[in-house]
């Protein structure tokens, strides 16, 4: 089996994770499938940045504790992975920057020979590696033509002379000529979202949500979206929940910091009745944590932000088909039920490197939401069988259109009688029910290699993929509910039985998914938490699960 | 059709002699007016915070968004965004606007959003019974300031022309013609328009003396003159017993924010194949 790991390592600026992209991108062409860790701090320049960009010809979605090509932009780039390196790996290092074994390129004097700008180190690298691993520079010029087409000329020439600089070492065979769009987990929600419908998306930066707003931001110039980038996260739930009411489908997007501001926003809408999506990218907390790495931290908080009882879709997908899919789901929901949403995703996911298998992503085919005809006065709360009051947005000729974060009657007027408030309460609670009816007809929990496993591991969010490769090295099936509110405990009761082992592997301290499940009466025997704001790679996976009792 | 009188069933609960009902009634002046002059009443959305003042959403038979507490003026951004063909106006309290919202406020004024700020400044916290706001005097005796005050209030005036609103005026409930007419030219300015509303509170902080005392009709104003503004604006600092000031005291036409978003064509492929677009691009 090809499984190749390849790591650049560099300062903070010189276009680490493009380098780790356009050897994603080579793979890609050489018919692998890949995957791409990107290792940050928080600064802008200088520090320590790498990527690991892994290729194998299953779909993978884990980094690997090995390294088969370094590519060393910096002298840390060799000194700080020592040891992930074996007797094979092949070094090819910046000899301007880097005291190295291996093999030496003479990036600086290249570029200043081309007159080249200090960037276009990168495809030096890039062609240098392409020569050591046997892809014909034919694949490099491909590659650099689609992902670089505006400098594509001075870029082919200097990743010539990259070429050209080393000999051949380790041979990556072509395993195929099909390839893969390669998303980011933030693409793959963005484009779920904009399959949605979205109308309107609405985030202040942060961390790791950052490039879902860049994205949209860009996308606005070809759908008719806007993006509005206001002065805090308070400002963005509102903004949200005004546009949402004049009708447009609205997503924000944050980190647990920025959702924590939210939460007022949040429990408006929940009692307000107004739908909105959450796009809540978790990364190491408490406060202002890790910001640039990964955790699973929030469950508990998204399940429980707010004030005071209301419905919510809650979901976390694990991949980036599964994110294209469940982000439109969730706006789809959100609008049809009239519930606040929250897309859970993590560093790991939004920022990780995906190749997206476009078979696996189509949603059922949204439609326009069935309005149940209006007849006599409209009543923004009328109170119906199944809690959902027709939506209508202003201007509504010969009505007013009255939403309220008081309690209210149907008219949406305050109120602080006993009956309404009851009424109103049991009308929310009827939309629980129907948010679950809709969720019960989707496949909310996926298990994979289960039939015959006597132990499963049950995961949520990005570990499904780090998951699947280690539980498979063991026999192991794995279980992963992706839809967490309204919690799907039939399913997933229906899948755990015949599996008496559980495992419950989470990037938290106590399990927040080990607990939810004990709360709906579903054991879950172990748990293997990872607190470093890491993700699992697959060997660290494999061996914990190996010293589970 | 009848002309709507724009008043709900919904019970009144202000306190009488409430400087809220003087507003009320301008307010509904005023956008019988706007009606008069051909917008469609479904048209008008009125936002309002959480405070005596936010009775307003309950009472006035409009649309309405009766949001939370200091946060009129997002909301009111979103729906004028989504919609540039509403007529959008808040009602805050000083509460609300000045210090629960306050970055909002300032905001507001620096995008520039068509939008129109109505802000019940009656110097008190009045639904929580009796606190010192961002503009009671030093020295207030409220509930949570028993010794008095320890901070001096702040100039709103001043903070909204430094602020880079467009249109910045100020009333008062004690002179309703005055106040109708102002919300008027307010809700016809074409971009963020601000009133500070002088408004006694018949409870905790009724003020009507210093007010009737104190308080004259701007004359002789240029109000396209930001300097002549800002020294009229100078002249009472919300504490000390100077005139006081009512009137247009700035206006300026500028771009509105939503004006500024270009605003996409319907796109020529469906959404589908513009993401089917993209993804060939990631290939």
């Amino acid at each position: 089996m090809n499984d190749i790991s390849v790591l650049t390592g560099g300062r903070a600026g010189d276009g680490i994770n493009s380098a780790g992209l356009l050897i994603a991108h080579l793979f890609n062409q050489m018919g692998y499938q890949t995957y791409m860790y990107f290792d940050y701090p928080s600064l802008i320049k200088g520090g320590h940045n790498f990527t690991i960009t892994r290729a194998a010809e299953q779909k993978i979605g884990a980094h690997r504790d090995r390294c088969d090509y370094l590519l060393a932009l910096s002298q840390d780039s060799v000194d700080l992975h020592r040891h992930l390196f074996s007797e094979n790996t092949v070094i090819l290092y910046d000899s301007g920057r880097v005291h190295g074994e291996g093999q030496g390129i003479p990036v600086e004097a290249i570029l200043k020979a081309e007159q080249a700008p200090p960037v276009m180190g990168n495809s030096c690298i890039i062609g240098a590696f392409a020569k050591s691993s046997g892809i014909p520079f034919d694949v490099v010029e491909t590659v650099i033509r689609r992902q670089i087409p505006k400098a594509a000329a001075k870029n082919l020439v200097i990743a010539r002379k990259g070429y050209e600089a080393v000999r051949e070492e380790r041979i990556i065979p072509r395993i195929g000529t099909t390839c893969c769009p390669l998303v980011t987990g933030n693409e793959a929600i963005g484009l779920g979202l904009l399959h949605g419908g979205l109308d309107a998306y609405v985030a202040y930066p942060m961390t790791p949500t950052s490039n879902l707003l860049h994205f949209l931001a860009r996308a606005a110039r070809n759908f008719p979206l806007t993006v509005v980038h206001p002065e805090n996260e308070i400002a963005v739930m509102l903004m949200a929940l005004g546009l949402s009411y004049a009708g447009k489908k609205t997503a924000v997007g944050t980190s647990g910091g920025g959702f924590c501001l939210m939460t007022e926003g949040f429990s408006l809408a929940g009692g307000s009745e107004i739908p909105i999506v959450v796009v809540m990218g978790q990364r190491t907390g408490p406060s202002t944590g890790l910001p640039t790495y990964t955790g699973q931290t929030e469950l508990g908080f998204v399940l429980h932000a707010g004030q005071g009882e209301f419905p919510r879709l809650v979901v976390a997908p694990g991949d980036p088909e599964q994110a294209y899919f469940w982000s439109s789901i969730a706006l789809t929901l959100a609008w049809k039920c009239q519930v606040p949403a929250v897309i859970l995703a993590d560093k790991t996911l939004c920022e990780g490197t995906y190749s997206l298998d476009e078979k696996a992503i189509g949603p059922p085919e949204t439609s326009d939401l069935q309005q149940s005809g209006i007849s006599g006065q409209y009543r923004r709360y009328s109170i119906t069988d199944n809690g959902i009051s027709p939506l209508q947005f202003p201007p509504l000729k010969d009505a007013a259109i009255k939403v309220n974060s008081y309690a209210h009657d149907e008219d949406g007027i305050t109120t602080e009688k006993a009956d309404m408030v009851r009424l109103m309460t049991e009308k929310r609670q009827r939309k629980y029910e129907a948010l679950k009816g809709e969720i019960d007809a989707l496949e909310c929990v996926k298990s994979y290699g289960t039939s015959s496993a006597r132990t499963a591991l049950l995961c949520w969010g990005s570990t499904l993929l780090v998951c699947k490769e280690a539980a498979k090295r063991h026999g192991f099936g794995v279980i992963q509910p992706v839809v967490l509110s309204p919690f799907p405990e039939e399913q997933l009761k229906s899948v755990i039985e015949g599996t008496p082992n559980i495992i419950s592997v989470e990037e938290n301290t106590e399990g927040q998914l080990r607990l939810l499940c004990h709360q709906h009466g579903i054991p879950v025997a172990s748990h293997i938490a990872k607190i470093d704001g890491r993700p699992f790679s697959v060997e660290e996976l494999d061996a914990r699960l190996g010293e589970v009792p | 059709m009848p002309e709507k009188n724009l008043i709900t069933g919904a019970q009144n609960t202000w306190c009488p002699g409430c400087g809220n009902f003087t507003l009320q009634f301008a307010l509904r002046n005023a956008i019988k007016g706007l009606i008069a002059d051909g917008v469609p009443l479904e048209n008008i959305v009125l936002v309002t915070g959480i405070g005596c003042h936010a009775k307003m959403g309950d009472y006035l038979d409009i649309n309405s968004f009766y949001s939370i507490h200091g946060r009129t003026i997002p909301v009111a951004t979103g729906i004028k965004l989504a919609n540039p063909d509403l007529t959008v106006l808040c009602c805050a309290g000083d509460g609300d606007a000045y210090a629960e919202g306050l970055d909002h406020l300032i905001f507001g004024a620096k995008r520039n959003t068509d939008i129109t700020v109505i802000v019940h400044n009656n110097r008190v916290y009045g639904l929580t019974t009796g606190q010192y706001t961002p503009t009671s005097p030093l020295g207030f005796r409220g509930k949570s300031t028993p010794q008095g005050a320890p901070e001096e209030p702040f100039n709103p005036l001043i903070l909204m022309l430094a602020s880079g609103a467009g249109f910045v005026a100020r009333s008062t409930s004690r002179k309703m013609p005055h106040l109708s007419g102002i919300i008027g030219q307010a809700l016809r300015h074409k971009g963020f328009s601000y009133v500070d509303v002088l408004q006694i509170c018949a409870t905790y902080f009724n003020v009507s003396e210093l007010y009737d005392r104190q308080g004259y009709e701007l004359s002789d104003h240029d109000p396209s003159d930001f300097s002549a503004a800002c020294a009229k604006a100078e002249e009472w600092d919300y504490n000390s017993d100077a005139p006081i000031a009512f009137g247009l005291f700035y206006q300026e036409e500028k771009t509105s924010f939503e004006e500024r978003f270009s605003r996409h064509p319907a796109s020529p492929g469906s959404r589908n194949e513009q993401i089917r677009a993209f993804l060939e691009m990631k290939r």
